[in-house]
């Protein structure tokens, strides 16, 4: 009897500090089977953000770089134009990307910097203990948002991938999911895709990956999932948007 | 025959395993483990139809409860 499927090489045997039920397991998985499977181990390097992934060089078995809040990108672009050999990729989450970091993703994107960017989005602040983030849904109830996020008091929910997809520097971006098997294997294909791109030189790449966060959507994680892809795949349809 | 082997002591309790397995033959253990977690544990031959699973039924090493597994608790061998 073989063994079929076992955590891949690159990934630390040792327990994660995640939630039950949160798509950071996954993902970080599927980075590094991906990493595996194209045999770039020696040649990666890792840009981690500051949020719940704080601390993933911890379980990646690669190099990494941990950058200030909202940075990495900047951080990504200084190691990658030093090192264009080495292919670098950084890991963001909703809040990184998206919020404090938003002028240094729109301008690394603008200056198509050849980088892979993997990008978690769940809709809610997880390390700071559950406040709306600018992914959150209308209506979502967070921590600052009690009686649910209104358009008129807080906006609307950005769409980074849609904002990014028209400036002429980005190749590709793609927006996958984990909320089922079959999606986590899609999700894989397109952070492969995003690693050949950046080894064949094409350009800025982004893959945004929909996440659960069970804790502070107050869900149970079988209805996080539920939730994600009934509910949150509305506002953020999957598919390849660039 | 195909099967799956569970790290009770890494499994967080997410119970996402249990609502994609097909055959449903994963199932939360009684016991907590060190953690104090409740585990997931699978089910083979006999215990399987004890627990309720359809008769007949096998693990075909579909690998969806790996896939889906935040913690890399699950190990497929076929």
């Amino acid at each position: 009897m073989d063994k079929i499927f076992t955590k891949p090489k690159s990934l630390r045997d040792i327990p994660t500090h995640y939630c039950p039920g949160c798509g950071h397991g996954v993902a970080h998985r599927l980075v590094c089977e991906v990493v595996d499977e194209l045999d770039i181990r020696e040649k990666v390097i890792g840009v981690t953000p500051i949020g719940c992934a704080v601390i993933a060089y911890d379980y990646w078995e690669f190099d990494c770089c941990e950058a200030a809040h909202g940075r990495a990108l900047a951080v990504a672009t200084g190691i990658k134009r030093m090192r264009p050999h080495n292919l670098v990729f950084t890991y963001q989450g909703d809040g990184d990307l998206a919020a404090i970091g938003t002028a240094e993703t729109i301008h690394a994107a603008n200056r198509g910097e050849n980088l892979t960017v993997i990008f978690i989005n769940n809709a809610v602040y997880g390390m700071t203990g559950g406040q709306m983030a600018p992914t959150t849904l209308l209506e979502q109830k967070t921590a600052t948002t009690p009686l649910g996020r209104c358009a008129k008091l807080e906006g609307y929910p950005l769409k980074i991938s849609e904002l990014l997809s028209c400036l002429p520097g980005v190749y590709s971006i793609e927006r996958v999911s984990t909320d089922s098997p079959a999606k986590v294997l899609s999700a894989k294909k397109a952070i492969k895709q995003a690693f050949i791109n950046q080894m064949e030189g094409k350009g800025f790449s982004l893959v945004e990956i929909l996440s659960a966060c069970p804790t502070y959507l107050g869900l149970k994680p079988i209805d996080s999932v539920k939730w994600m892809a009934e509910t949150m795949t509305k506002e953020f349809p999957l598919g390849k948007i660039k | 025959m195909p099967k799956i082997t569970i790290d009770r002591e890494r499994c967080k309790g997410c119970q996402l395993c249990v609502i994609y397995c097909p055959k449903g033959l994963i199932k939360p253990e009684s016991r907590l483990n060190k953690k104090g977690i409740q585990p997931v544990m699978f089910l083979e031959g006999a215990a399987a139809k004890r627990r309720g699973a359809a008769s007949g039924s096998n693990c075909t090493g579909c690998k969806f409860c790996a896939l889906i597994c935040p913690d890399g608790a699950v190990e497929v061998y076929r």
